[in-house]
């Protein structure tokens, strides 16, 4: 059998990676992870993990295009465009009660989604009492998110997911085409404060009132699951919202019963209030 | 006991009739769990388990993120995302690259599957268009398990069906009904 051969070369791997590099894979999904490990060895032309390992040691420039592997970036603006619906009709008229508020992207990958909840904070005039953080482990993706600037072929699904979500205005509005780059409004960047954090090793940064992390804890086992919710639940206020992606929710972890349900086929949740 | 604790079926087109074919003669107290990927459009509506759904017939539902793996139930893949089984047997998933276009692939299922559960599981390559599949049968059959595809006869599509029994060719090769009897064969005791 080479598979226990292939689970020692993971972990070791991986403890490789977080003493030398300090992020922190060792609590990720390991049968996902196992197959973007795989890719990353075709990709970089060695045969083992081992190799992978010897080279990502000894090649720092090798490691950050293991690091693309490691991230899965698959994201559009207003993606799940009944998610933002439900945001404008059961979240933002309870968040518009605040003088100000704070929403936090966790796990913001390019920034599709922060300037996607920007938008729909113009649309609703909420956004010059809020200010959004966007957070990654990744700084390639963080550089992009802040540079705001997407290829012009995918602003053909941003636009239909947009109108879909019950956009109000014109996607156009937010951003203007440079050759082949749409480049989104300084207006909305400005209200958007793109950081490193990492769920796995990092800690509370600020009270915020909505949280959204999409799409990111199905890449988790239940420990890194249940830290990052903890984390959430840590840094919402008193009644704060949290919003998952359209296949996850708290029904696995350790966090089910601190937060109810405010539109269960969006997933967005309530923080439990008055609770120890 | 019955050997075989987790019955992973693929196809794409054309396995929609096989599989209500093969899903409708399982009883509801089946003692293993079965996983199904099929092909079908990201954008696709949920209904897969629905229109296999019987009174009598065992629990059937889209499998969740970090969800127990349970005997007696049929799970499927969402569309969209990768189905994925990790070492404790619980389901993960994802949405790292298509594999063979599709996502959720079949090869993806199966080949975590293999590693998760051995010998102790069985395998079957339905109906379909592409070679998704395939590699995964392989695996199934490297770690000991037992594998099954649908016969070219009886399959609509045989592209995927066809590759499948190259990459693993001592599979068993059975049309639909003896495929639903072997099935439900191997949830009876001492069978395998």
């Amino acid at each position: 059998m080479t598979a226990p051969v292939g689970d020692l070369e993971v972990r070791l791997l991986l403890e490789a990676i977080y003493d030398r590099y300090h992020y922190d894979f060792r609590s990720y999904a390991m049968a996902s992870l196992k197959r973007r490990l795989a890719q990353a060895c075709d990709q970089l032309n060695v045969a083992t993990l081992s190799g992978l390992q010897e080279k990502v040691l000894h090649e720092p420039e090798s490691f950050s295009t293991l690091l693309q592997f490691l991230t899965v970036q698959v994201s559009d603006m207003f993606r799940d465009p009944e998610f933002f619906a439900a945001l404008r009709t059961r979240v933002l008229p309870v968040l518009a009660t605040y003088p100000s508020f704070k929403l936090w992207v966790a796990g913001c990958s390019a920034g599709e989604e922060a300037y996607s909840l920007a938008i729909l904070l113009q649309e609703e005039g909420l956004l010059d009492r809020s200010l959004i953080y966007a957070t990654d482990i990744n700084a390639q993706a963080l550089r992009l998110a802040a540079a705001g600037v997407y290829e012009i072929a995918r602003l053909r699904t941003f636009t239909e997911n947009h109108r879909r979500s019950g956009g109000k205005s014109s996607l156009s509005d937010y951003y203007h085409a440079s050759g082949e780059s749409a480049i989104m409004d300084s207006a909305l960047r400005r209200k958007i404060t793109f950081s490193d954090h990492s769920l796995a090793t990092d800690n509370v940064f600020s009270e915020v009132h909505l949280v959204t992390c999409r799409n990111v804890l199905i890449y988790f086992d239940s420990t890194l699951q249940n830290r990052a919710l903890r984390l959430f639940d840590d840094s919402l206020v008193s009644s704060g919202f949290l919003g998952l992606g359209s296949k996850e929710s708290l029904r696995f972890t350790e966090s089910a019963s601190s937060f109810e349900e405010v539109s269960r086929l969006e997933r967005i949740y309530r923080k439990k209030s008055g609770l120890a | 006991m019955s050997r075989i604790e987790l019955v992973v079926i693929g196809g794409s087109a054309g396995a929609i009739e096989a599989l209500r074919q093969i899903l409708g003669e399982l009883p509801g107290e089946f003692p293993a769990a079965v996983a199904v990927v099929v092909h079908l459009p990201a954008d696709s509506p949920s209904l897969l388990p629905e229109i296999f759904e019987r009174p009598d017939g065992p629990r059937m539902k889209f499998a969740e993120d970090k969800e127990p793996i349970e005997a007696g139930t049929i799970y499927f893949a969402t569309p969209d995302y990768h189905l994925l089984i990790e070492a404790n047997r619980t389901f993960a998933l994802s949405q790292i690259d298509r594999v063979h276009f599709s996502r959720p692939a079949i090869d993806v299922l199966f080949e975590t599957a293999a590693e998760a559960y051995g010998e102790r599981l069985l395998g079957i390559v339905l109906s379909g268009a592409n070679a998704d599949g395939a590699a995964g049968l392989a695996a199934v059959a490297e770690a000991g398990g037992i594998t099954a595809v649908q016969s070219l006869e009886s399959s609509e599509m045989i592209a995927m069906p066809a590759a499948a029994l190259q990459a693993a060719p001592d599979s068993i090769e059975l049309n639909l009904s003896s495929l639903a009897k072997f099935l439900r064969a191997h949830g009876e005791p001492d069978v395998g």
